[in-house]
C-alpha cells in the first residue's frame, strides 16, 4: 500500500526515524547539564579564556586533539581524571574530538607553565623534535577585539569585569589560547585529589658504579624524552631550572619527578614509575658529578 | 506508448561539477596526509592542516558525494516515475546554487569559519544556503514523484524520499546556533548535550547522506547493468525499515567511555549490532542477484564497481558494529584505526557506486559510449590498490599505537611517552599517502576517459548498429 503512496510512505519514515531521535537524542535533556550533573567548582570561561577557546576552534585544533579522559586504566594514568559532564556545561559547543593525532587536551590545564606553552605553540618541534605539529607563532601578530568579545559573552551569558575586557586591549590571540589552555579540565581540584604520596624510606636501588656506557645511553634517552623539553639537552635549563649542580639528595630529587611541583609548573611523573624515575635521579647525579651529558 | 522527454542535461551538468569537487577533496587529502608526515608543509593562516581537513571533508561529503547523488537522483527519478522532472527552471537553480553553496564552503573555511561539528563546520550563513539547496532538490523530487505515470514506486525511490526527510531534520537541528556575527555563532546546545546531537547528527548523516543515497543507485544500477531483477522485493522492504528504524538509535556509538549517560552508549551499542542484519539485507540481496550472472564480472566492468562497492559497505557494516562494541571502542578510538574504517565507506563504497552510476549514464546523458573499457578497468585497479593501501595501513597504525597507549610496565607505570607511540605512526601515514595518490591517479585516468568518451567516444546507435553487424 504505502508503495504507491509517496505522502504516506514519507509519514511513515518520519515516524520511523523520530522514534530513535526521541528516545536518545531529546530525551536526555531531561538529565544532562541539569543539578543532577552539576559541578559547583566549575565556572564560564573569562573573556581571554573564551577568545582563546574561539582560536582553537578557527584553527580547527578539534582534528588532532582530544578533550575528553575516557574512564580507563592507561588513560587516567597518562592524562589524569577521567572527564565528567559537569565539567563540559559551558561549552558551547563540545570539543571532544574524535582523533588524538597529538595528546589529550582536557586536562592540560596547570600541568605546565605559561612559558611552556608560549614556546610550544611558537614552535612545538623546538622543543618536542619529531612534532608533526604546525607552528603558530603567527597568532602573536593578532590582536583582540574587545568590542566583539564583549558581543560573545553577551551571547553566551557569561559574566564578565570590566578590567576582564580592558585588559584585551594589548594581548594577542597568542596570550589567549595560552590562557584557554590553562583553563582546560583544571576547574575540579583533581591534580590535588590525585596526588600520591611514597610511603617509607626512599632508597636509591642504583649505586653511583652502575652506570656503564649502555645504561648511561638508555638513561639519557629517558630523560630527553621525558625531561630535556624544559630542562634543555645538557641539564642547562630553559623554562625549568638547571640541574646541573642543584645539589639535591636522592631522595628529594625522587619525590620532586614523582609529585612534581605545583605552585612551580613542574609536572608530576608518576606515571613512569618508580625504577624510572630512579633512573632519571641517577642520571641527572651521574652528568652532575661528570659533567657530560 | 511514446517516451517520455527526460531532462539530462542538468543531470550531466551536475556529474561534470561533481567531479570537479571530488578531485578537489582529493587533491586536499593528498596534502594533508603529507602534512602529517611533515609539518612544513603547513602554510599559515589558510593552509593549515587543522583548516585542511574540513574542507577535504566537506568537498568529499557535500561535493563530490551530494554533488553525484543529485545528479543521479534527478536521472532517476525521472526513469522511475516515467515522467519528465517536476520543474527544471527549479533544477536548474539547484545547480547554481550548488556550487556557490561548494565554492562559500570552501572560501569560509580557509578562512576559519569553522562550528567544528564535524561534518557539518560550515558558519550559518553558509548553513542556510545548504538548507534552501536541500528544500530546492527535496521539492523537485517529491513533486516529480506525485505526478509519476507508474503506480508502483520501486526500492529506490523509498531509500530517496528517507533520505530527504532524514537529512534535513538532522542538517537543522543540529545546526541551530545564536549569531554573534556574520560569520560566528555558538550552538544552542553545551557540552555533553552538544556531543549528543552532534553525533546524532554525525552518524546519521553517514545513515541518510552516504548510505540510503547510494543504496538507492545500487538497487536501480545494478539490475538495469546486468539485465536481471532484484533477488527479493520482500528482503529489500525488511531491509529498507529496519535500517532507517535502527540507524538513529547508534549515534552515542562515537561517544563510548565519555561522560554521555551510560544507557545512551548502551542502546547505542545495541542498536549498532543489530544494524548488521538490514545492512546485510541488502548486500546479500546484491549477491544473490547475480545468481547465473557472475561471469558478468569478467565480461562487464560496471558490475565490477557495483559488486566490489557492495563488498565494502558489507565490510563496513560489518567493521562498524565491531568498532561499537565497548571494549573494542576502548582500544581502538581515537587511534588512526578510524580514518581507515570511514575510508573504506567513502572511496570503496560510495565512490565505486557512483563511478559505476556515471559509467552508466555516459550512453544515456552524454550520448556516447564510454572511450576505452581498458581506461574504465585501469580506473578501477588504481582506485581499489589505492583504497586498500590507505585502509589497511590505517588499521595497522591504528592496532600497534593502541597496543602502545595501553603498554603497562610490572609495577603499574606507562611503557611509552605519548611521543613514543606518535613517532611509530610516521611509516603508516607515509604508506597512507602513497595510498592517496595512487587513488588520485585513478581519478585522472578517469576523468581522461570522460573526456575523451565526450569528444571522441562513439554515438551508442552507431555502436548498435557495429555489434549487430550491420556497418
Amino acid at each position: 500500500m504505502w508503495e504507491k503512496k509517496p505522502i504516506l510512505l514519507m509519514l511513515l519514515a518520519t515516524a520511523t526515524i523520530l522514534v530513535g531521535t526521541i528516545v536518545t537524542m531529546v530525551l536526555p535533556f531531561l538529565w544532562v547539564n541539569t543539578e543532577a550533573d552539576r559541578i559547583a567548582e566549575v565556572v564560564p570561561y573569562t573573556p581571554l579564556q573564551q577568545e582563546g577557546r574561539d582560536v582553537y576552534m578557527r584553527e580547527g585544533c578539534n582534528n588532532c586533539h582530544t578533550q575528553t579522559v575516557r574512564p580507563l586504566v592507561a588513560e587516567v594514568l597518562r592524562y589524569g581524571d577521567y572527564s565528567k559532564s559537569g565539567e563540559f556545561v559551558f561549552d558551547r559547543p563540545f570539543l571532544w574530538g574524535s582523533k588524538r593525532t597529538g595528546p589529550d587536551l582536557a586536562r592540560v590545564g596547570g600541568k605546565y607553565p605559561d612559558a611552556w606553552h608560549y614556546q610550544h605553540m611558537d614552535s612545538a618541534r623546538s622543543m618536542v623534535p619529531k612534532s608533526n605539529m604546525p607552528d603558530y607563532v603567527w597568532l602573536r601578530d593578532n590582536p583582540l577585539d574587545p568590542e566583539m568579545s564583549r558581543r560573545k559573552m553577551a551571547v553566551l551569558g557569561f559574566p564578565y569585569t570590566q578590567e576582564q575586557m580592558a585588559a584585551l586591549e594589548d594581548k594577542n590571540e597568542m596570550d589567549a589560547i595560552v590562557a584557554y589552555m590553562q583553563k582546560l579540565g583544571s576547574d575540579i581540584p583533581w591534580r590535588q585529589s590525585a596526588r600520591t604520596e611514597v610511603v617509607g624510606e626512599l632508597t636509591n636501588p642504583y649505586s653511583d658504579n652502575d652506570a656503564d656506557e649502555q645504561t648511561l645511553a638508555a638513561w639519557r634517552q629517558l630523560f630527553l624524552n621525558n625531561c630535556s623539553a624544559c630542562h634543555g639537552n645538557n641539564l642547562e635549563g630553559g623554562i625549568g631550572p638547571e640541574l646541573v649542580g642543584a645539589n639535591y639528595d636522592d631522595s628529594t630529587l625522587f619525590q620532586i619527578i614523582y609529585d612534581g611541583i605545583p605552585a612551580g609548573g613542574m609536572p608530576d611523573y608518576a606515571s613512569l614509575g618508580p625504577d624510572r624515575i630512579w633512573q632519571l635521579v641517577n642520571y641527572i647525579k651521574q652528568v652532575d658529578r661528570s659533567g657530560e651529558p | 506508448m511514446e517516451k517520455p522527454k527526460y531532462h539530462t542535461d542538468i543531470v550531466r551538468s551536475f556529474i561534470n561539477w561533481s567531479i570537479l569537487w571530488g578531485v578537489v577533496a582529493v587533491v586536499v587529502g593528498v596534502i594533508a596526509s603529507l602534512q602529517m608526515v611533515n609539518a612544513d608543509l603547513n602554510y599559515p593562516p589558510y593552509f593549515t592542516f587543522g583548516r585542511l581537513r574540513p574542507l577535504h571533508t566537506n568537498a568529499g561529503i557535500y561535493g563530490w558525494g551530494i554533488g553525484t547523488i543529485f545528479a543521479m537522483f534527478l536521472y532517476i527519478v525521472q526513469r522511475l516515475c516515467k515522467t519528465p522532472l517536476w520543474s527544471l527552471g527549479l533544477a536548474k537553480f539547484q545547480l547554481w546554487l550548488f556550487n556557490a553553496t561548494i565554492i562559500a564552503a570552501a572560501v569560509t573555511l580557509l578562512l576559519g569559519f569553522n562550528t567544528t561539528h564535524e561534518y557539518h563546520e560550515l558558519e550559518w550563513p553558509v548553513d542556510i544556503m545548504v538548507v534552501v539547496l536541500w528544500v530546492a532538490f527535496s521539492v523537485n523530487i517529491i513533486m516529480t514523484i506525485m505526478k509519476r505515470k507508474e503506480e508502483q514506486m520501486y526500492i529506490s525511490l523509498w531509500y530517496m524520499m528517507a533520505a530527504i526527510i532524514g537529512i534535513a531534520i538532522l542538517y537543522i537541528i543540529n545546526g541551530l546556533t545564536v549569531p554573534v556575527s556574520a560569520f560566528k555563532s555558538y550552538s544552542i546546545f553545551a557540552g555533553t548535550n552538544s556531543a549528543n546531537v552532534q553525533w546524532w547528527f554525525g552518524h546519521n548523516a553517514v545513515a541518510m547522506a552516504l548510505t540510503a543515497p547510494p543504496l538507492a543507485m545500487f538497487y536501480y544500477f545494478l539490475p538495469k547493468s546486468t539485465g536481471v531483477p532484484i533477488y527479493s522485493h520482500r528482503l529489500s522492504i525488511i531491509a529498507f525499515w529496519s535500517l532507517i528504524f535502527m540507524y538513529l538509535w547508534t549515534g552515542a556509538h562515537h561517544l563510548l567511555w565519555t561522560p554521555v549517560p551510560d544507557w545512551i552508549q548502551t542502546l547505542a551499542m545495541a542498536f549498532s549490532i543489530m544494524l548488521i542484519a538490514p545492512s546485510w539485507g541488502s548486500v546479500i540481496n546484491g549477491y544473490l542477484s547475480m545468481n547465473g550472472q557472475w561471469h558478468q564480472m569478467r565480461d562487464n566492468y560496471l558490475v565490477k564497481f557495483l559488486i566490489l562497492g557492495i563488498t565494502f559497505y558489507g565490510l563496513q557494516t560489518l567493521q562498524g558494529p565491531m568498532q561499537a562494541i565497548r571494549t573494542f571502542s576502548a582500544f581502538i578510538h581515537f587511534t588512526d584505526w578510524i580514518p581507515g574504517h570511514i575510508h573504506m565507506g567513502t572511496m570503496g563504497w560510495v565512490s565505486m557506486i557512483s563511478f559505476a552510476g556515471i559509467y552508466y549514464l555516459l550512453p544515456r546523458v552524454y550520448g556516447r559510449e564510454v572511450y576505452s573499457i581498458p581506461l574504465a578497468n585501469l580506473h578501477f585497479w588504481l582506485i581499489l590498490v589505492g583504497q586498500l593501501i590507505w585502509s589497511v595501513s590505517m588499521w595497522v597504525a591504528g592496532v600497534v599505537q593502541a597496543g602502545m597507549w595501553n603498554a603497562m610496565n610490572a609495577d603499574g607505570s606507562l611503557t611509552y611517552t605519548f611521543m613514543e607511540t606518535m613517532v611509530e605512526m610516521y611509516p603508516y601515514w607515509w604508506a597512507r599517502a602513497g595510498g592517496g595518490l595512487i587513488y588520485l591517479l585513478g581519478i585522472l585516468v578517469f576523468i581522461y576517459n570522460m573526456y575523451m568518451t565526450v569528444n571522441k567516444g562513439e554515438d551508442p546507435s552507431l555502436a548498435l548498429l557495429k555489434a549487430e553487424g550491420r556497418v
